[in-house]
């Protein structure tokens, strides 16, 4: 499975996409597709302040309902609102209409130390051995 | 031909029937609306009025529609939808247990409390506890009675520092959101490449902040936990207690008790490894047990025996006092005399009113009495074999990620199936529908991507089993025949594929009238 190459990614199957300091979040094509369709987003609130890897809000499919967690700190400048009528945008469109929320990046050096697309891959390769 | 009742559409209540329409056997009697307060009567309440017949024929319609273990097959993972004798329910329908009323003194009671003496013994004699409390009305409250008694003892002890509550990913899904309504910090433990937990790992998130670990034995991949000895005395050595869940208890019944394994609270449901129905928002039944050291914290009221006096002036002693750890009570017999006591000091005190549901504890001991010793053994074996059974032939067509012997209940991935096919487990589970039986519990535990919880219990036939591996088995060929079949199932249940999304997302869970 190839992975968007501009994007970092976290262990637990979310995206980042950083521009200057604001870092845009959202979960894999892997995770939207594990989860099954997704009936539900609970986002974190614009202001809120995110430590890295630290809850963010809860995403609930038809299977299960599972953590939703930040890989990057900082402020949350804007959520998704398309997410609230249509929460299976993250479904159809993981890695770009269904963007989950942004942050204004406490610490910038945070992102860089996320997974690789090709780091990515391979951690997707051996979960699926 | 007719249809069956079962696929005819079904009008709702409401838009049936005529006005005039319903018996009105009492015609000379004063109206309804005599007996109601005035200002609770409303004009505008489009009350149906249908004739008694066609109300029988409507529920009558709807209770065929839906699906039952009177019906079919129903192997429910984690649930134990094992089916109920009836003559449990004949025993709890007895005149003089049934019509008693819950104010009734003890000395009219005696008959009730007894029973009631009786199962806590038994409990506490089939899982090796020390004692039981039968108030908890449920499997979750009974969870909530034993944090809140780990609770009171750590304060007692003056060990509030002890707030973490350990719960590995085998656990039981309810476990996490009872530690948390009691206040306690969840710590998820993953399980080792065995599906077990790993004590190394275990001993890692130990500390003098612990407070319990929560575990279910077997565990909810159908696995015993082969270890759990070095992992009680682990949770020991750091001062915690050990929890048993009891959603597995259907697999050990006179085969192996929490408490040799070292635990010190459990609580079981009473539907799940006994008998009285599943669900449907009824009332439900969880006794809570205890190991020695906690005895004084149960909920209350406790039932106390007594030997019956040969005359007035005989000395008198309680058999199980305040105070006592549950060691040497013996089973009930007709020269006692049983009494409620309320006043317990160190008592988490009660979790329901009364004697909570009771009829459920008359059934549970007619089932216990029914099977006997012997019988409840055989129970458990029965059950585990039956799961073994269908494992085995499952493995043919599914994979079946941990392929050695379960316990009561195992667990199936359609993982490779979805990667050739595209066929989901959901979709597999829509597909068993259409084929007159309940899916099996699915996308639980959340380690095996799509997996299928499968627990047939001890109740079902080899034929029954058989037929169950041949659906599951034609599905599967047909998913690599013919995908787009499965995905559209169910075609032949009362409402096809539903959009759960929506379902979700708008329910509409109320009728209003056309006009308003």
């Amino acid at each position: 499975m190839a992975q968007p190459q501009n994007l970092r990614y976290s262990k637990e199957h979310e995206w980042v996409k950083v521009e200057g300091d604001t870092a845009t979040i959202g979960i894999t094509e892997y995770a939207q597709d594990s989860l099954g369709d997704i009936v539900y987003v609970e986002l974190p609130k614009t202001g809120a302040t995110l430590a890295q890897f630290g809850n963010a809000g809860v995403i609930e499919s038809v299977k299960a309902v599972s953590d939703l967690f930040s890989p990057v700190g900082g402020e949350v400048v804007e959520t998704n609102a398309a997410l609230e009528n249509d929460p299976a945008l993250v479904n159809r469109e993981p890695f770009e209409g269904g963007w989950l929320f942004k942050v204004k990046l406490s610490n910038p050096s945070e992102a860089g130390h996320l997974l690789s697309p090709e780091s990515y891959d391979q951690l997707l390769a051996e979960d699926n051995h | 031909m007719s249809q069956l009742a079962s696929e005819m559409a079904s009008p709702l209540i409401f838009e049936q029937g005529q006005e005039g329409r319903a018996n009105r056997y009492f015609q000379h009697g004063a109206p309804m609306t005599d007996f109601l307060p005035k200002e609770t009567l409303r004009e505008d309440l489009p009350v149906p009025d249908n004739s008694e017949l066609d109300v029988v024929r409507h529920f009558t319609r709807l209770s065929q529609r839906t699906f039952g273990i009177d019906l079919g097959f129903y192997p429910l993972g984690s649930c134990t939808m094992k089916y109920n004798p009836r003559v449990n329910d004949a025993m709890a329908n007895l005149p003089g247990l049934r019509d008693l009323h819950p104010f009734a003194p003890d000395e009219l009671s005696q008959g009730a409390l007894q029973v009631m003496y009786e199962l806590e013994r038994s409990l506490a004699s089939l899982f090796g506890m020390a004692a039981f409390s039968l108030n908890p009305s449920a499997g979750a409250h009974a969870e909530l009675a034993a944090l809140l008694i780990a609770k009171k003892y750590f304060k007692d002890r003056g060990e509030e520092k002890r707030t973490t509550v350990i719960v590995p990913d085998t656990a039981h899904g309810t476990n996490p959101a009872s530690a948390a309504m009691c206040g306690f910090k969840v710590v998820s433990l993953k399980s080792d490449e065995r599906g077990r937990v790993g004590v190394e790992d275990l001993k890692k998130v130990l500390g003098d902040d612990t407070a319990v670990c929560m575990m279910t034995n077997p565990n909810t991949l159908g696995l015993f936990e082969d270890h759990i000895k070095e992992i009680t005395d682990a949770v020991h050595a750091a001062g915690g207690l050990m929890y048993y869940d009891g959603a597995n208890a259907n697999a050990l019944m006179g085969n192996a008790r929490p408490g040799d394994m070292g635990f010190d609270l459990m609580h079981l449901n009473t539907h799940k490894t006994f008998t009285i129905p599943h669900g449907g928002g009824g009332a439900g039944h969880g006794p809570v047990g205890v190991a020695a050291h906690l005895v004084d914290y149960l909920p209350t009221p406790v039932v106390r025996a007594t030997l019956r006096q040969a005359s007035d002036s005989d000395a008198t002693a309680v058999l199980n006092p305040p105070g006592d750890n549950g060691q040497g009570r013996p089973f009930a017999s007709d020269s006692m005399t049983f009494a409620l006591d309320f006043d317990l000091p160190k008592s988490i005190g009660p979790m329901r009113s009364f004697w909570s549901n009771f009829a459920h504890a008359v059934r549970a001991l007619a089932y216990i009495y029914a099977n006997g010793a012997e019988g409840l053994t055989k129970v458990s074996q029965l059950a585990v074999l039956n799961a073994n059974y269908i494992r085995v032939h499952v493995a043919e067509f599914l994979t079946t990620p941990y392929p050695e012997i379960c316990r009561h209940e195992f667990v199936a991935s359609a993982q490779e199936l979805k990667k050739e096919t595209g066929v989901r487990t959901l979709d597999i589970a829509k597909a068993l529908l259409d084929r007159g039986y309940m899916a099996p519990t699915v996308y639980f535990p959340l380690i095996v991507p799509e997996c299928l919880m499968i627990e047939p219990t001890e109740t079902e036939s080899k034929e029954t089993l058989d037929e169950f591996i041949a659906a599951l088995r034609d599905i599967v060929e047909t998913a690599k025949r013919n995908p787009q079949e499965i995905m559209d199932a169910p075609v032949h249940t009362v409402v096809g594929r539903i959009d759960e999304t929506r379902a979700a997302r708008q329910p509409n869970l109320r009728w209003t009238p056309a006009n308003s």
